[in-house]
C-alpha cells in the first residue's frame, strides 16, 4: 500500500519527479563514474610494469628514475657506463636484464634502444608478456619494432621505412635521415607507455650516432653502410636497465649492492613500491575529484528534499484525508520517505545502466585512441557501498520533508483552520 | 431502497445501552501560553443510531470538536467516550486504528486523494481498518449501488470526478469499514441545491439503513429538517467565543 500510494503520488508530480530523478541520476553517474575510472586508472597504472625486480639508473630520485625509464616522461640525469652495466648484469644473482637507451624520437614518440630480452622478459598487467600483432622482434641493425599506438596513429605497416629524429621534440630539425629504419614488427596494445614507443637494437642506436658528436651531426662525415658492419657497435653507455633476479630473496641485497656501487653513482628501485609512491602523489587530485562528486550528489539530494518539502504544502488536504481514514503520522512520514527513496533508487538504476552502457561504448575508443584500458562496469562491493551511502543520505535528507509532513499530520488536524 | 435493505441488513439501533458519544467535563485549549479555552462542555451525549445536527457559527469550536471526536486532538481535561471507549486512554496508534474502524468522516470537499483511483481511495481506507481486501471490492460495489454511483467510476482517478460524485464516493469510502459513527463536516457546502438534496437524502437513508449514528456539522440551519436532534454548539459549549479562536 505504501509503495502504491507513493508511486501514484510521484506520478501525479511526474515532471518534477522526473527532473529530480535525472538530477539524482547525473550525480550518481558522476560519483560512480569517477570512482570506477579512478579505480581502473590505478589498476592499469600499477600494471605498467610487472615481473621486473629492480630498475637501475644513474642516481636521481626514485620517482624520476621510474618516470623516465618506464613512462618515458622527463629526462635521465645521467647515463650508466657499459662496463658498469655488464659488471652488474653478470652478477650470478641476476637472471636477466633489459637495457634501456633513450634519446631519439619519431614524430613525438620516443625511441628506445634495447635488446631481444625486452620482448621476452618485459611483463605488464598481470604478468602478461608482450606479443606481436604483426611481424617479429628486430634482427637486423636497422630494424624497428613499433608500439601499437605508434603504428596505428602514424599508419605504419611492417616493411615501411622510418626516419628517426635526434632529440625528443615532435618537430625535429636534425634527422637521422642518412640511416632509415624498416618496420620489422608491431606490438599488440598493452595500455601502457609501451604502446607509445619505438624499439630498436642497442647497436642500431649506436650506428645512427656514429657520425654525430655531442648531439650534432659532423658535417661531411658519413659512415657508409658497408663500413658499419666492420665497426664495433657496442654502446659506450645506456640510460637505465631492468633486472630480473634468480631469486626474489636477493632483491634487497642486490639493491644495496647497486646503491653502494663504488665505480659510479647508481640507483636501484623496486618498481612496485615506486609506482605506489607515484600514485600517492596523485592522491590529492583523486580526493578533489571525489570531493567534487560527493558535493554534486549532496546538492542533488538536497534538491530532492526541497522538491518534496515544497510538495508537502500542497498536500495538506491529502494528509488530512489520510489521517481521517486512520493513517498514523508514521504512515504519512513513511510515504514521504518512500517517495524520496523511489526517486533515488530509480536515479541510481538509471545512472548504473547509463554508466555501464557508456563505458561499453567508449571502451574501445579509449583503448585505441588513448591507450587507456578500462574494464566494463561491474557492481562490486565498493559500488554497493556507495549506493548504500546514497540511500542513507537520501533517508537523512528526506527527514526534512517527511518530518515536516509528520508534524503537519500531528498538529493540523482534519479541518483546515481559518 | 429495498435493494439497500437486502444488501445491508439493518443492525439493531437504539436498544443498546451504549452511547455513541459521551462527553464529560470536556475542557480543551490549544497548547500555548495565552490560549483561551476553545471548548468547555460539561456534559453531552449522542445515543447510538441517532442522527444529530450540530449547528454553530464559524469560530464556535466546531473544527476542534470534530478533531476531538476523531481522536486527532486529545482533551486537555475531562473525557470523550466514543462507543464506550475513552479516547484519552488510548495510545496515539490505537486512536488512529480506532478512527479507521469505528468512525467515518466526510469533509466539505477534497475528501479523496486525487491521484489515486476511486477504488484505491476506498482500498486505502480499508487498509487502515485492517479489513480483508477480498471483500472490499464487493462491498464497494454495493455501496456504489446504494449511493447511485456508476460502477465504472471506480477505475477513474478521484480528481476526475465531479464534486457531487466525489462527495458520494466520500460516503462510500467513509462506510467501507462499517463504522458505527459517521461524522460529516459541512459535506454539502460545495454542492448546488439540487445535488445537495439528493446527497442529503442518500446520506440520511444509508445511515438509517445501516443503523449508523450520524453527526452532521453545519452552519446551514436549513438542513436541520433532516434530523431528529438539533444541537447548537454555542449552547453546550461554555467557552467564551472570541474572534481569534483557532
Amino acid at each position: 500500500m505504501f509503495a502504491k500510494v507513493a508511486w501514484h503520488s510521484l506520478q501525479n508530480r511526474r515532471y518534477t519527479a522526473i527532473l529530480t530523478i535525472i538530477s539524482v541520476a547525473i550525480s550518481t553517474f558522476v560519483l560512480l563514474g569517477v570512482e570506477h575510472i579512478r579505480h581502473e586508472a590505478k589498476e592499469s597504472f600499477s600494471k605498467t610494469v610487472s615481473g621486473v625486480d629492480l630498475i637501475v639508473g644513474a642516481r636521481t630520485s626514485q620517482v624520476n628514475l621510474l618516470l623516465y625509464s618506464v613512462f618515458h616522461i622527463g629526462n635521465p640525469t645521467n647515463n650508466i657506463s657499459w662496463q658498469s652495466y655488464r659488471e652488474l648484469a653478470d652478477d650470478p644473482k641476476v637472471a636477466w636484464t633489459i637495457p634501456i637507451s633513450l634519446g631519439d624520437s619519431h614524430q613525438g614518440y620516443r625511441v628506445m634502444g634495447t635488446t631481444d630480452d625486452f620482448f621476452m622478459r618485459f611483463r605488464f598487467g598481470k604478468n602478461t608478456a608482450l606479443s606481436f600483432s604483426e611481424g617479429e622482434a628486430f634482427s637486423q641493425l636497422f630494424d624497428v619494432v613499433l608500439g601499437a599506438e605508434v603504428a596505428k596513429k602514424l599508419n605504419y605497416r611492417v616493411g615501411d621505412p622510418i626516419l628517426l629524429a635526434h632529440g625528443l621534440g615532435r618537430i625535429s630539425f636534425s634527422m637521422h635521415d642518412d640511416k632509415p629504419f624498416r618496420v620489422k614488427g608491431i606490438l599488440r596494445p598493452t595500455g601502457t607507455p609501451a604502446d607509445q614507443t619505438l624499439y630498436i637494437s642497442l647497436q642500431g642506436m649506436e650506428a645512427i650516432h656514429l657520425d654525430w658528436r655531442d648531439g650534432v651531426k659532423i658535417p661531411g662525415k658519413k659512415v657508409s653502410d658497408s663500413d658499419i658492419d666492420a665497426l664495433d657497435l657496442t654502446p659506450k653507455s645506456i640510460t637505465a636497465f631492468m633486472i630480473g633476479l634468480q631469486s626474489k630473496m636477493a632483491i634487497f641485497s642486490v639493491q644495496r649492492h647497486i646503491n653502494q656501487y663504488p665505480k659510479e653513482p647508481l640507483l636501484a628501485i623496486l618498481p612496485g613500491i615506486t609506482l605506489t609512491e607515484l600514485w600517492q602523489m596523485m592522491n590529492s587530485m583523486e580526493n578533489t575529484l571525489r570531493l567534487i562528486s560527493i558535493l554534486v550528489l549532496f546538492s542533488s539530494l538536497l534538491g530532492l528534499s526541497t522538491m518534496l518539502l515544497s510538495s508537502i504544502r500542497e498536500r495538506q488536504r491529502e494528509i488530512a484525508v489520510m489521517r481521517a481514514i486512520g493513517a498514523s503520522p508514521l504512515f504519512v512520514f513513511l510515504i514521504i520517505q518512500i517517495e524520496a527513496l523511489m526517486i533515488t533508487l530509480v536515479g541510481i538504476i538509471v545512472a548504473i545502466v547509463v554508466l555501464a552502457i557508456g563505458i561499453l561504448l567508449i571502451q574501445s575508443t579509449l583503448a585505441e585512441n588513448y591507450g587507456i584500458f578500462i574494464n566494463h562496469f561491474s557492481i562490486n562491493n565498493q559500488t554497493l557501498g556507495i549506493v548504500g551511502i546514497i540511500i542513507l543520505s537520501t533517508f537523512i535528507l528526506g527527514l526534512i520533508p517527511s518530518l515536516s509532513a509528520y508534524r503537519m499530520s500531528l498538529h493540523h488536524g482534519l479541518v483546515e483552520r481559518s | 431502497m429495498t435493494a439497500i435493505a437486502s444488501v445491508f441488513p439493518a443492525t439493531p439501533s437504539s436498544s443498546t445501552a451504549l452511547d455513541a458519544v459521551r462527553i464529560k467535563q470536556l475542557y480543551f485549549s490549544y497548547p500555548g501560553k495565552l490560549s483561551a479555552a476553545v471548548l468547555d462542555i460539561p456534559e453531552w451525549r449522542i445515543k447510538q443510531g441517532d442522527r444529530v445536527f450540530i449547528q454553530g457559527p464559524s469560530g464556535s469550536g466546531k473544527s476542534t470538536l470534530l478533531n476531538l471526536l476523531a481522536g486527532i486532538l486529545i482533551a486537555t481535561q475531562g473525557s470523550i467516550n466514543i462507543l464506550g471507549q475513552d479516547l484519552g486512554k488510548l495510545s496515539a496508534r490505537k486512536r488512529d486504528a480506532f478512527r479507521a474502524n469505528h468512525l467515518g468522516i466526510v469533509f466539505q470537499q477534497f475528501n479523496l486523494i486525487p491521484y489515486l483511483s476511486v477504488l484505491d481511495n476506498i482500498r486505502l481506507a480499508a487498509y487502515f481498518g485492517n479489513k480483508d481486501s477480498s471483500d472490499i471490492d464487493l462491498r464497494a460495489q454495493q455501496l456504489f449501488a446504494a449511493l447511485g454511483l456508476n460502477r465504472m467510476l471506480v477505475t477513474k482517478q478521484a480528481g476526475e470526478l465531479s464534486v457531487g460524485q466525489q462527495q458520494r464516493v466520500a460516503i462510500a469510502r467513509a462506510l467501507i469499514n462499517s463504522p458505527e459513527i459517521l461524522i460529516a463536516d459541512e459535506p454539502t457546502s460545495a454542492l448546488d441545491s439540487a445535488t445537495r438534496d439528493t446527497f442529503m437524502k442518500l446520506l440520511i437513508n444509508i445511515s438509517q439503513m445501516q443503523g449508523i449514528t450520524l453527526v452532521f456539522v453545519s452552519h446551514d440551519i436549513a438542513l436541520a429538517q433532516h434530523f431528529q436532534h438539533v444541537v447548537n454548539l454555542t449552547e453546550i459549549n461554555r467557552a467564551r467565543i472570541s474572534s481569534n479562536v483557532r
